[in-house]
Formats: C-alpha cells, structure tokens, sequence
C-alpha cells in the first residue's frame, strides 16, 4: 500500500521537510511512503469571502488528481485551510477514506515570529500522521500524548508525540489485519 | 465509553454545515444524525433519545428556538445548543431562557467547540453516574415495597424491622392511603412468621354480623344461610399474621369479642360452643384518632391499650414531599414495567404541581395521578397536563393561607362536583376508599353534589 505525500503549496517544496515526512509515515504506519511534487494545484479551493482554502474541496481534488498507484494521498500545503463551520482547521481527512490536507499556516506562532525549522516540522509531522491515521480508519484518542489526540491549539499540538499510543497501535493493527484478510 | 454512548442530532437547513460538523465530530466516535428542518428534528427528538442537540437558529418553517422549545418539554435531559450566524443579545437571552445550554457563533472557533463538547459530554457522565449512585442509595431507602428517605418514614421503618422480630402486637396508624397494610405486610415478611400465612380483613367493609362471622367463623344453622361450618380469618392465620385494617369502625360487641383474642389467643365460632385457640400475630391499622374515640368513648380503652403495644405513625405524603421525586422515580419504574411503557420521568413543572398538590389520598393517590399520567402521556417525559390536577387549590379556592383541613376539604368538594356527585368515581380520582371519603364527607359536612351542606337542607 503506498501513501504518497504531495506538495501542494503555494511557496516552493521543502524536500528535506517531505523526507522527514516519508520517513515518519513508513514508521508510524508500516507502509511505503513517497514524496510527490506533481505540478497540479487545486483551482476551486479558495474562498474569496473568506480568505481561506476549503479543505473539503481540496480533499475531492486530491481524490481525482492522485496519482495511478496511490492508495492514500495527503496533501500538504503553506495556505489557510477551513471547513463551513469552522474558523480554521489544521488539516482534513476522510475517515477510512483516501485523502487527508494538512497545513503549516496556522502551525506557526500568531506572534509573527517563525518557528524554528524544527519545531515547524515536527508540528507539521504529527498533524499529517494525525490526518493519515484518520484515513486508516483510527479516532481521536483521549490520551493527550498520542498522536491521534484532537488538538485545536498549538499547546495541544506540541503535548503530542509523532506516533500512536498503544490502544491507537493495537487497533491500528486491527483495522490493519482486517482489512487484509478482507482482501483474501 | 461516553463517547460511544453520546448521540448528537445537528438541525441545519445548509446541507454542507451538517455535513461538515458531522465529519468534524465523527472523529471523536459520537453517533451523529442530521435533520434538514424543524419538522424532522422534532420528530427524530420524539422518537429517539439524544445527547447533544446542535441546533441552527433560523431556519425556514420552524426555526431553532421552537425545536428547543419542544426539544425541553420532550426530552429535558438532552443538552441543547443553538447555532446562530448573526450573535445578538437577544437571540442569545431567548435561547438560554427556553433552556439552550450556550450558543455558538457561526463559524466556530474549533477550540470553543471542542471545550463545549467536551464539558458537555463530562457532565453527562456525571449525571449518569449520578443516577447510579442514586439506585444503589435508593436499595437503603427501601423496606420492602415502602421506600422513603425522609426522617420520619426512615425511623418508621427501623421501629418496623425491630417491631417484626418480636411478636407483639403492632397498630399503624396513619390517613388513608399513607400505605398501612404495604407496612404490615412488609413486617410480616421480615417476621419469624413469614412462612406462615398473612390474612388481611378490613373491618369497616362488612356489616357487624358479616364481619364477626368472617373474623371468628360460624358453626353450620349458626344462622339464615350458614350451610355448613366455616373457618374465620384468625383460624385461617393459625402461625402467621393477622392484619385488620380499619380496627377503629368495628362495633362495641365485636371489640369486646376482638379484645378476648387479644388477651387468651382463644375465641369461640359463631353459633359454636368450643373453644378455638390460635397462634397468631395481629397487626391492626386505623386512619382514625383511636386515643380521641377512647376518650368519647366509641372505642374501649381497655383494647386500646391491647392494640397499642407498639404503635407506628405513617406520615401522610404531605409531610414527606421531600420523597416525592423518589416516589415519582419508583412509580413510573413500576407502573412503566406493568404497562410495558417506558417514561423518563416528569418535566420540572409537573414535579412543581406534584410538590403542590395536599395528597388526602397520600401514596395511593400519587400512584393513581402517575397512572393516569402514563397512559396520556404522548413523550418520554410526564408533563403537567397529563397529572390531571388542578393547580394548587390555595391559589383558585380555599386562600393562600389555608389550613390542611380547609384545603382538603375544598379540594374534596371539586372532585366530587367534578364526578357529578359519584361516590366511587370521587373515591377512586382521591385514591382513597368510599368509606373514607364517607367520613371526610360528614366532617367537612359536604355534600354528594361537593356542595356545602346548610342547616336547612339538614343531613346527607
């Protein structure tokens, strides 16, 4: 099964950021990631009365621009994403579903000062194996240190580790197994 | 989980709000359900219980504040919250006075969101924590099938269970339907006795012949009709329990013949010659003042002081509204198992007329009005509608400040001029029996009709 993570920003592809990205997936989920820099934006997305891009509409965009062999894709992006009854969100996925977004807009501090290139990353990390585990079929996990925990602030974002607790492991690998031996 | 068990209906005429708080929540595992318009959602809230009702505030047809609105009179204890996209004050203050728990200003702030959701959701957890907890205290306000966790019902019930283990005679005492004979049978039950058998007679249903024949049997030609012998209620009691309820209307004779049994456990059958002697307990119930008819002498001392050895006041429900929603809770369980209905329990109003009403009719009543209630009742909550009474009598009849005895008294003659003078009809809406309401209806000098009798139209 391969997850492939595509850039889809507006700015340029930060490539050492999408390998630690890769590198994360595989580990995190047992699957082969790759990194995409496919040249197609989503067209629809923005909303001019808002000044957003609607993660849903980049979600169906995603689902019908992916690549032939992606079994999941998630798109990562530099723009500010939202859903209709949200301010904002940090990204989007379909549950047991294909896609996920994420974003680094709103990763960043509100006190306009930029992060460190680390701690950007490791934000952007958890957020994307948050969405990615959405799409395995996985649900908020009430332990705040588990990756899949919801967060709807930054301290929340940065009291997560990179990877599943262990009930968010086991059922992981449950969805995982049954999955497999549907396909049998 | 509660999470697994929290059930939210978002109301939204837009499809994509519904659809996008739905998939926003659907990852926190709550089951989730959308309604399009007020007419659906106030169906799906009749028919099936939820948590958490998201409701948008203006919507084409019926809009939010009227889903609330019937939302709180069906199911009150779903957390309701409106959704508003223009916040002004007074949609606000209209929302939280029909019972909105808060409201949230389109588009949310996910963290807000979020935070609300989960104080919601804890503090359903408590709630039904809460209702555990209470069924586990509920087993220690129960004596048998008599529950109460007033202070007085409660010292009732301990001189109750230490009365049961000894032998002696017990006499209740307490107005009609405050549940004597639930007490004595709940005595013998806890007794040594309660494998032998538990005979009940009630004294003021039979005519003096009628009742000494039931009471001590009849030997055959004893007199017109008696066919053949036939055993009396204390010789049927032999090793168990004698219960007889309303001992203050049994005649002079029959008190005398009762206080024999008392003092040598022996009596003779009617028309009989041979002594009978029997073991049995007697428990014996009165609404009436016993030491009152004592001293006009209607009732001998001399078995009053037989009857007497361990007397238990029953409270009238009046004096014990403190029970009234455990007793609401404890009815509405029974009743919802007898008629295969299941009710939640009553609204805050309905509560607020029950705590109002006087109850003469006492328990028994309260589970007649609950009754009654069950079967008109369209939701999973009792309103006030469905009690069938009348706003408290002190605010359309007898005065605010009315005493206990005008109050009943007022309250008897609207029933009975409600039942158009039936006798049965009243008794039965009282939750009281006919004999009874007899004696309330010479005491208050009322009249069939629920009339006040008058010096010229004379007696009955």
């Amino acid at each position: 099964m391969d997850v492939y993570l595509w850039w889809i920003g507006s700015g340029p592809a930060d490539h050492e950021l999408l390998g630690t990205l890769r590198r994360q997936t595989e580990h995190v989920f047992h699957v082969t990631a790759r990194a995409w820099l496919g040249h197609d934006r989503p067209t629809d997305s923005f909303d001019p009365r808002r000044q957003q891009h609607s993660s849903t509409r980049i979600l169906k965009w995603l689902i019908e621009s992916r690549p032939r062999h992606a079994a999941k894709v998630a798109g990562i992006t530099d723009v500010d994403l939202f859903i209709p009854i949200l301010t904002f969100v940090y990204g989007e996925a379909q549950l047991g579903g294909t896609a996920a977004v994420v974003s680094t807009a709103r990763l960043l501090p509100d006190n306009g000062f930029r992060p460190s290139a680390d701690l950007l990353t490791s934000r952007l990390v958890k957020e994307c194996v948050h969405e990615l585990g959405h799409t395995f079929g996985l649900l908020h996990c009430p332990l705040p240190t588990c990756v899949m925990a919801r967060s709807v602030n930054l301290v929340q974002v940065d009291a997560k580790d990179p990877g599943l607790c262990h009930d968010c492991q086991t059922r992981y690998t449950e969805i995982r197994d049954q999955g497999h031996a549907h396909h049998e | 989980m509660s999470r697994e068990r929290t059930r939210i209906l978002i109301v939204d005429d837009e499809e994509i709000v519904r659809e996008s708080l739905s998939a926003w929540l659907e990852k926190d595992g709550y089951t989730l359900a959308s309604a399009p318009d007020g007419e659906t959602a106030i169906d799906r809230i009749r028919k099936e219980r939820w948590s958490i009702l998201l409701v948008d505030l203006k919507m084409p047809g019926i809009d939010g504040l009227q889903v609330l609105e019937e939302a709180k009179k069906v199911q009150p204890e779903a957390v309701a919250v409106i959704m508003t996209a223009y916040a002004t004050v007074d949609t606000a203050v209209a929302a939280m006075k029909i019972g909105a728990y808060d409201y949230l200003v389109k588009p949310f702030d996910p963290e807000e969101l979020s935070l609300m959701i989960q104080k919601i959701v804890t503090q359903q957890a408590l709630v039904r924590e809460n209702v555990l907890l209470r069924k586990v205290l509920k087993r220690d306000y129960h004596f048998r099938d008599l529950i109460s966790k007033s202070p007085a019902m409660q010292a009732v019930f301990d001189l109750a269970r230490t009365a049961a283990r000894s032998n002696s005679t017990i006499l209740i005492l307490g107005e009609s339907g405050t549940g004597k004979e639930l007490l004595a049978r709940a005595i013998y039950a806890e007794s040594t006795r309660s494998q032998g058998p538990f005979v009940a007679v009630s004294c003021a249903a039979l005519t003096e012949t009628l009742l000494e024949s039931e009471l001590f049997g009849h030997e055959k030609g004893a007199f017109t009709g008696a066919a053949a012998r036939r055993k009396g209620k204390f010789e049927m009691a032999d090793g168990g329990t004698v219960f007889l309820d309303e001992i203050g209307d049994i005649s002079a004779k029959l008190q005398l013949d009762l206080l024999r049994v008392l003092e040598d456990r022996q009596f003779f059958r009617v028309g009989g010659s041979e002594s009978i002697h029997v073991d049995v307990r007697i428990i014996a119930a009165t609404n009436r003042d016993l030491q009152m008819a004592v001293e006009d002498g209607s009732f001998r001392e001399d078995l009053f002081y037989r009857l007497n050895v361990i007397p238990v006041h029953l409270p009238p429900l009046r004096d014990r509204l403190e029970d009234m929603p455990l007793l609401v809770e404890h009815f509405l369980e029974q009743l919802g198992a007898e008629m295969n209905r299941h009710v939640d329990g009553a609204a805050t109003d309905a509560m607020a007329l029950l705590m109002a009403h006087t109850w003469p009719g006492n328990v028994r009543e309260l589970r007649n009005v609950l009754e009654r209630a069950m079967v008109v009742a369209s939701g999973h909550v009792i309103q006030a509608a469905d009690l069938g009474l009348r706003r408290p009598p002190c605010i359309d009849g007898a005065g605010s400040m009315a005493s206990l005895d005008e109050v009943e008294r007022h309250h008897i003659g609207r029933v009975l001029h409600e039942s158009h003078g039936n006798i049965s009809q009243a008794a039965r809406t009282l939750g009281i029996d006919r004999a009874t309401l007899y004696n309330k209806l010479r005491k208050y000098q009322l009249r069939k009709d629920g009339e006040a009798e008058t010096e010229e139209e004379g007696a009955e």
